[in-house]
């Protein structure tokens, strides 16, 4: 249990580069993905340029915000399920809400599903000690099956999606998407959140040992809930910045999204078991699960194949790049 | 003796790595009698019995049944072999009833009957779950579905503790009986006085070695004592700690009063002092309700009865936040209950910082490191490996457990067993540590399974034992003697009075 500590210069050359991807887990993601480009490149010449660029980060962006969902329950070994329907919720509401209202006040009243979601889901987790597995699949169902009453109710009145969010989700200006004007600023709020603040601090330490929260005094379900409704805002506000990128309305708009949100989080070296991790790794696991699904598509291979293919690449790249950060 | 031995156990070890459990132990039990084995904390006494019942294999040694080299490396060819226990914890699985239970283990249900109602239990519904039987009833279960496969060997593991008077009387009383048949038990147990009422010779193990073998005979009690302790008994009684005696004399004021504190099945009524500037030593034999009497003050668990004021006020600790925020810390014994071990060293100690509401906000980080970084000095924690608490030795993972309280400037540490598993030097600056802390005022309560830190350390030693409070010792007679009689529930004054084995005329007669 106690393994003491080597002084670096004394160790080997393999171990020495162990304990710096250790140490600088985010190193290998970059090589990983920087290599995937390349891959893109020289099998279709040309196809990297300034607009693909865009266009990538453009679909990076609703997978990355997701995946900082799954971080940060995952960082205290939970997970969300619900985030596809706070999600979906949120962006039908906003299309059809546009409708009657102006932008702002659709866009909040669009967000009240998420934070309904969010409550029950930390309630249940924090207090009645739910797996949030269950938990947050339980009131994903809930909250779909609502989805489908309201609709009925505004079938008649059609849809219309704010221009503000179309502009966000669809627009580039000068090269830069639009919507990096959203993303840039919560994911710096996510990093802070998880380096600078004892809350980010609580996650960590309830992931890596619960009890000893316990002891030094953290009531579990204040963090827990605080999580888990942070988490379904933050899907609600990917909801909004979704539907102004696709802009057709859908039950199931968000859905698709939901486990390479959760594979993004994998990949980007957040323990599904708790206490480890960083959104840093996550927005690369997000791109380079972008990228994948880019490099696939090019290779003109049938549906069945390709996604045989991408599960495959994701069980790899996460198989191994767990063993190269791992110093044991 | 001419008798052929039923079990016979010789040079048996058992190693853990570097640490050695057991190192040279033996035991011969003779058909028809009840055995005792006897040894305090840590000696060995659980290590051998696993051995004996196939739940662990032994490094080295042999053992013979009946004169035989029998197989016994799994519970189940133990059993083959006629060895049975019964432990400490009942063994029935809760979501079986009882039926299913004895099932499991191809006990026949007649016999089975027979001894419940020969223990005291005659109207057990056997469709019964094992989980809605009272705890006392289990422990009676496990006897009787040992009894009833009428075992050559049964390993009775404190089958007393937790048991009501007149249970735990039937019991005894099956258990004398069992021996008249001619088959054996060795009997566990912490009590003397069920050891003289029971049994006919005792092994004694000290560190790992069988140290002797001797007759139950009155008296006797201070000769096994003798033998647990060893050469220390004579030598440490002289070694006094002068700033100790200067203490003693200007203690503060009360910090925590515990009166008649009572919790579960453990700890029955509990009352002691723990004054600002002390270092009070609990000291206790395995399973005294120490760790109850821990966990309550610490917040962990709610006491059934009894009050504790913290500082004058009655005090209600419904969560571990109400006692830190009283400035009670609780260092657990087992460090992987309090680190969160992914986690560097700063993270860990400035853990409390962050736990309130209201301090979830942006971290001061320089102030934070700041208050790390002086208790991190103050502990002399090694930090090359402070990314990462888990990459640290169990002596600077301690250090870091206690370094979190002192960053956090707690007014009360509950330390138990803090020293437990590390090395000496480290251990010498705990100890320095703890004095430095009631200097500045501060108490500490501070359980210890080694009893020869009570006179490094403390000011006063509290023995408990049965879930009681059964002395208080100052610390200038607290050596390792006494206090191993006191633990073990026998009068401190005089070897004349120890009344539990009566009259003081025949001289025992011992096998070293």
């Amino acid at each position: 249990m106690s393994i003491s500590t080597a002084l670096p210069e004394q160790a080997p050359l393999g171990r020495r580069i162990k304990r710096f991807m250790s140490d600088y887990p985010l190193v290998p993601l970059l090589i990983l993905l920087v290599l995937l480009v390349l891959v893109l490149q020289m099998l279709s010449p040309g196809i990297v340029n300034q607009r693909w660029i865009a266009n990538t980060i453009k679909f990076a962006i609703p997978l990355a915000l997701l995946a900082g969902c799954q971080t940060m329950t995952m960082l205290t070994g939970g997970i969300d399920l619900s985030v596809g329907t706070a999600a979906t919720m949120a962006a039908f509401i906003v299309a059809t809400q546009g409708v009657m209202y102006d932008a702002p006040t659709a866009m909040m009243i669009a967000l009240i599903p998420a934070v309904i979601i969010g409550f029950a889901n930390g309630i249940g987790v924090g207090v009645f000690r739910v797996h949030p597995l269950i938990m947050t699949l339980g009131t994903s169902l809930i909250g779909i099956g609502c989805l489908q009453v309201y609709q009925r109710t505004v079938i008649a009145s059609g849809a219309k999606v704010p221009e503000f969010l179309i502009w966000l989700g669809t627009g580039v200006t000068g090269g830069f998407p639009n919507a990096l004007l959203l993303f840039v600023p919560v994911a710096a709020l996510l990093l802070f959140i998880q380096k600078r603040t004892g809350f980010g601090r609580l996650l960590y330490a309830i992931g890596d040992n619960e009890r000893a929260t316990r002891l030094a005094g953290v009531k579990y379900w204040q963090v827990i809930l605080a999580l888990y409704m942070l988490s379904s805002i933050l899907a609600g506000i990917m909801g909004l910045l979704y539907i102004g990128l696709i802009k057709a309305p859908s039950l199931s708009l968000a859905e698709p999204l939901v486990l390479p949100s959760v594979a993004a989080a994998v990949i980007g070296g957040t323990s599904i078991f708790g206490g480890r991790g960083s959104y840093t790794g996550t927005i690369v696991g997000a791109l380079i699960l972008t990228v994948l699904t880019t490099l696939l598509t090019i290779l003109q291979m049938p549906e069945g194949a390709r996604r045989m293919l991408f599960g495959a690449i994701v069980l790899l790249v996460t198989a191994a790049y767990l063993r190269i950060i791992e110093d044991r | 003796m001419a008798e052929q031995p039923l079990l016979e156990a010789t040079g048996v070890a058992k190693r853990y790595g570097a640490v050695s459990a057991l190192k040279n132990a033996s035991l011969t039990v003779l058909p028809g009698e009840v055995h005792a084995l006897m040894g305090a904390n840590g000696a060995g006494k659980s290590t051998l019995v696993k051995i004996l019942t196939g739940a662990i294999s032994s490094n080295a040694g042999r053992i013979l049944v009946r004169g035989q080299e029998r197989d016994i490396r799994s519970p189940a060819k133990a059993r083959l072999a006629g060895l049975v226990p019964v432990y400490q914890e009942p063994s029935l699985i809760p979501d079986l009833d009882v039926l299913s239970n004895l099932r499991l283990t191809r006990t026949p249900v007649e016999p089975f009957r027979e001894w419940i109602k020969e223990l005291g239990v005659p109207d057990l519904d056997l469709r019964e779950l094992a989980r809605d039987v009272p705890l006392a009833i289990q422990r009676v279960l496990d006897l009787a579905r040992a009894l009833a496969v009428e075992p050559d060997v049964m390993l009775l593991d404190e089958m007393t503790a937790a048991l009501p008077a007149n249970l735990a009387e039937r019991v005894l009383d099956v258990v004398k009986r069992q021996s008249q048949t001619g088959r054996s038990v060795i009997f566990i147990s912490h009590r003397f006085v069920e050891i003289a009422a029971l049994c006919d010779r005792a092994t004694v193990l000290r560190d790992g070695e069988t140290v002797g073998v001797v007759d139950i005979a009155p008296g006797i009690e201070e000769r096994i004592v003798e033998l647990m302790l060893g050469a220390k008994v004579e030598k440490k009684r002289v070694a006094l700690k002068e700033a100790n005696e200067e203490l003693a004399g200007h203690a503060g004021s009360t910090r925590i009063a515990v009166r008649n504190l009572k919790v579960g099945t453990k700890l029955h009524d509990v009352s002691f002092d723990l004054k600002d500037g002390e270092v009070a030593g609990v000291v206790a034999l395995e399973g005294q309700g120490q760790d109850e009497l821990f966990a309550a003050l610490a917040g962990s668990i709610r006491p059934d009865g009894g009050t504790i004021e913290v500082d004058g006020k009655p005090a209600q600790f419904h969560h571990p936040v109400d006692a830190v925020e009283q400035g009670i810390a609780y260092v657990p014994g087992d460090r992987t209950e309090a680190l969160a071990m992914q986690q560097s060293v700063r993270e860990n100690i400035a853990l409390p910082f962050s736990a309130a509401f209201r301090n979830w906000g942006p971290i001061r980080m320089a102030r934070e490191g700041a208050t790390v970084q002086n208790a991190i000095e103050r502990l002399q924690i090694d930090t090359r490996a402070q990314r990462e608490v888990q990459r640290l030795s169990g002596g600077n993972q301690q250090k870091v457990t206690i370094a979190r309280w002192i960053a956090a400037d707690a007014r009360t540490l509950l330390c138990f067993d803090p020293t437990r598993g590390i090395d000496v030097g480290t251990k010498q600056e705990i100890y320095k540590l703890l004095r430095q802390l009631a200097e500045q005022g501060k108490s500490v309560l501070f359980y210890t399974s080694e009893l020869e830190e009570v006179q490094l350390v403390c000011d006063r030693a509290i023995v408990i034992f049965g879930g009681k409070v059964v002395d208080i010792l100052p610390v200038q007679i607290a050596d390792e003697a006494a206090l191993t009689r006191a633990a073990y529930g026998l009068s401190r004054d005089s070897k004349a009075e120890v009344g539990v084995l009566a009259e003081p005329h025949s001289a025992p007669e011992a096998h070293p």
